[in-house]
């Protein structure tokens, strides 16, 4: 397939059958590779949607520093995006993530300004938004509010999805900023009111819930419980456990949060196996796992790649 | 009946820094006032009113409650339930 740059090949990404994780022939599992973006992960449809709505609202200008907390692929998208179209980028990132996050995003031109690990997330978006206040020029984009977010999924990845799977009855996918659900979650039930919207929603270990009060507590602006059908919190043991096993079976090389996302998706399947009903359940594969192989994921029994991602925003 | 409860860091404070408690009651609500009658404080954090408060994630055998009956969520023994503050992706 022919595309004028980089940028313009953006989704159209392929959806594959999984013949050997499917339980039966009436209950099938389907993987939608989102890995196959120009940066290796889904963040590219948002972090290109997000730029080009700024733009278009004459928000970002040329030569404008975008500024924006993300816990990796956001950047990582953002980055290749702003070399191309000619914007500085600064990066609040929580420090413990991943070493290839931070390469990436220096070898794509970003910076990055690491915020402290107890926290996670929370602690990156609250350090950013104090930046943007003392810095009035940057331009923050912010993934978690920002409708373009959840729009690029609305009029992307949820009409692939039809597309390809016209007889869809289940969507998974994970849950972090809320716009990969909120997008797909809207356009497919429009289409099809019975279907269901499954969050897998990473649990991570102490580190990452070590906030000084509940108050402190952080839900996306753009979530809205009532596209969601169910939301399941899964663990890294079962998270790695999947990701092994979708390498071990059907040979796809997944990020570990795609472990928790097909986790939560065979779920679905054992379900529909046991109520004798007919389900074409539709996951994301949100990244490969090239940036994950510091972490020691792939590596040695479950207990010790569980131990190595304790304390780790590993999704 | 049992039922496993897992405490987030910073709720340890009324469980003596135990990492899991252990409680009963038919309804989450039943369990929530029965670990208050235990570690008095700790349900007032955790409900406002009727509802679970917004930065307070419930979980029942990983499945978030505010898609089952929220506090009205029957729970039985052997099930483990799980509370998390709201946190970030992205």
């Amino acid at each position: 397939m022919r595309y004028e740059s980089l940028l313009a090949s953006v989704g159209h990404t392929p959806l594959v059958g999984l013949p050997a994780l499917s339980p039966t022939p009436e209950v099938r599992l389907w993987a939608k590779l989102e890995d196959r973006n120009p940066t290796g992960s889904v963040k590219d449809r948002p972090a290109l949607a997000m730029i080009e709505a700024a733009e278009a609202a004459g928000i970002l200008v040329p030569g404008a520093t975008i500024m924006e907390p993300t816990s990796g692929n956001t950047g990582i998208s953002l980055a290749m995006a702003s070399k191309l179209k000619g914007y500085k980028l600064i990066c609040v990132m929580p420090e413990n993530t991943s070493a290839e996050r931070t390469q990436l995003l220096k070898m794509w031109g970003a910076e990055v300004i690491y915020s402290d690990a107890a926290g996670g997330s929370n602690e990156a978006v609250r350090v950013a938004k104090v930046l943007a206040q003392e810095n009035p020029s940057y331009v923050m984009l912010y993934q978690y509010g920002n409708p373009a977010n959840a729009l690029s999924h609305y009029y992307g990845t949820g009409p692939e999805l039809l597309e390809d799977l016209p007889e869809i009855t289940h969507f998974v996918a994970g849950l972090g900023t809320t716009g990969t659900l909120m997008g797909v979650g809207r356009f497919l039930r429009e289409r099809i009111p019975d279907i269901s919207i499954v969050a897998a929603e990473p649990r991570y270990g102490e580190l990452v819930y070590g906030l000084r009060n509940l108050d402190e507590g952080f839900v996306p602006e753009l979530y809205d419980e009532s596209v969601l059908t169910t939301r399941y919190s899964v663990g890294p043991r079962d998270a790695v456990r999947r990701t092994r096993e979708l390498l071990e079976k059907e040979g796809i090389f997944a990020g570990i949060s795609t472990g928790a996302i097909l986790h939560a998706a065979l779920g679905m399947a054992a379900k529909a196996v046991k109520a004798g009903e007919r389900a074409d359940i539709a996951f994301i594969v949100a990244d490969g796992g090239w940036k994950y192989l510091s972490t020691g994921a792939y590596e040695g029994t479950l207990e010790e790649a569980e131990a190595r991602l304790d304390g780790q925003l590993w999704a | 009946m049992a039922v496993e409860v897992q405490i987030p860091t910073i709720l340890r404070t009324y469980t003596d820094g135990a990492k899991t408690v252990t409680g009963s009651g038919d309804t989450l609500a039943a369990l929530v006032a029965e670990l208050d009658s235990h570690h008095p404080g700790i349900g007032e954090r955790l409900v406002d009113g009727a509802e679970l408060r917004k930065f307070v994630n419930v979980y029942l055998n990983d499945e978030d409650v505010r898609f089952l009956d929220g506090l009205d969520t029957s729970v039985a023994d052997g099930d483990v339930v799980t509370i998390l503050p709201a946190v970030a992706g992205g």
